[in-house]
């Protein structure tokens, strides 16, 4: 975990605004889709041992639904989208009109959601990209419904490798009456952050 | 009875009552090693399957497949179990998003099954019940009176093997 020694509040302020910036994106998206206000909380910027991770959605064993996907390009990391199963159930109905428990859901719902987690998270991506002039590719975004810790800790292969403990660039939003709420999780892979940094001028003398 | 939790990376072992238990197993595995003779249980959360993927830093032994098993046969022994005597269960090793398996390190979890078994297969040590791949997270408890583990999931309920 050497690399993460080095960071000062700067850094981390600066990581807290990539995930205001990028969720401020998505939560406008959100609010289109929706055509409702979205409200959103500080991003929180943790570095944490992995088994902590989940801990920010409810623990290992709660279930979650989330859209995942691997950014590609000169900087890549894990975005994940994640809804509680209420919240989950609730977009669906806003936003298709289906009103269904997320057990009984079919392709077409599965469907329907993937596609709101991909316009989101593309908002969010698209944003960063914008700010850092970096070449960021989202993958076709994949969606589970099952344990935080068995999905979260796919964001978490990449920094496994070099490491115990992960970064997490985590925003909380929630509709006006917390009828859907969620999670944006930027985990970016560790030699992501010398290039993050370097495209926003921020000194960072991480070392591996 | 005390349940001990196994975290990511990490391993233990426990002797009756006690039981292990791990949450969340995603493309980890969980590796169960059982001495019914002696008996003396041992489980590791298996994250990655060979520890040449680390890149620098200090080696965290659980975290491995070909450092965690031979480490927790090690421990296993210390609490006085004999390798002979050890049969293993293995549960993990999904793939929770199915359309990255074009990408070698999304293909993680069947990797880290392989590497389980060449560990358990170069100690000998039979592996007796898995419940393995799929698409779906597990989270696994280990009985060291019985030698019954039982495994959870979000859909298919609670199977023991």
């Amino acid at each position: 975990m050497a690399y993460f020694t080095k960071f000062g509040d700067f850094q981390f302020d600066v990581l807290r605004e990539i995930g205001n910036i990028g969720a401020g994106h998505a939560a406008t998206a959100l609010s289109q889709l929706m055509q409702k206000a979205i409200d959103m909380k500080v991003p929180q910027v943790r570095i944490i041992p992995f088994d902590e991770v989940a801990d920010c959605v409810g623990g290992a064993e709660n279930v979650v639904v989330t859209v995942f996907l691997r950014v590609e390009g000169d900087s890549p990391g894990n975005m994940f989208f994640i809804l509680d199963l209420d919240s989950a159930r609730h977009l669906l109905t806003q936003i298709t009109g289906i009103n269904k428990e997320v057990e009984e859901w079919d392709e077409l719902q599965v469907s329907a959601l993937r596609e709101v987690g991909n316009i989101l998270t593309g908002s969010y991506l698209s944003s960063l990209a914008d700010l850092t002039k970096l070449n960021l590719q989202p993958s076709v975004p994949g969606l589970a419904v099952d344990m935080a810790g068995a999905i979260l800790s796919y964001g978490l292969y990449a920094l496994g490798q070099s490491g115990d403990f992960a970064l997490t660039i985590d925003t909380a939003f929630f509709e006006g009456n917390e009828q859907v709420k969620g999670n944006f999780f930027l985990i970016p892979d560790p030699e992501s952050l010398p290039i993050l940094f370097r495209s926003l001028g921020v000194p960072f003398d991480g070392d591996y | 009875m005390e349940i001990i939790k196994i975290g990511m990376a990490d391993l233990g072992v426990a002797k009756p009552p006690s039981r292990l238990r791990t949450t969340g197993l995603g493309s980890c595995v969980g590796v169960v090693l059982y001495d019914h003779v002696h008996k003396v249980a041992g489980m590791a959360h298996v994250m990655l399957p060979e520890s040449s993927l680390a890149k620098g830093g200090e080696l965290s032994v659980g975290k491995y497949a070909d450092t965690a098993i031979p480490y927790l046969i090690q421990q296993m022994q210390n609490e006085g179990a004999a390798p002979r005597n050890m049969v293993a269960k293995l549960a993990g090793g999904a793939q929770m998003f199915a359309f990255l398996g074009g990408n070698d390190m999304m293909r993680i979890g069947p990797r880290n099954v392989e590497a389980c078994k060449m560990a358990l297969q170069a100690a000998q040590i039979k592996v007796i019940a898995e419940d393995t791949g799929g698409n779906c997270g597990r989270t696994i408890e280990f009985d060291s009176t019985t030698g019954v583990l039982q495994i959870r999931t979000v859909n298919q309920g609670v199977k023991e093997v």
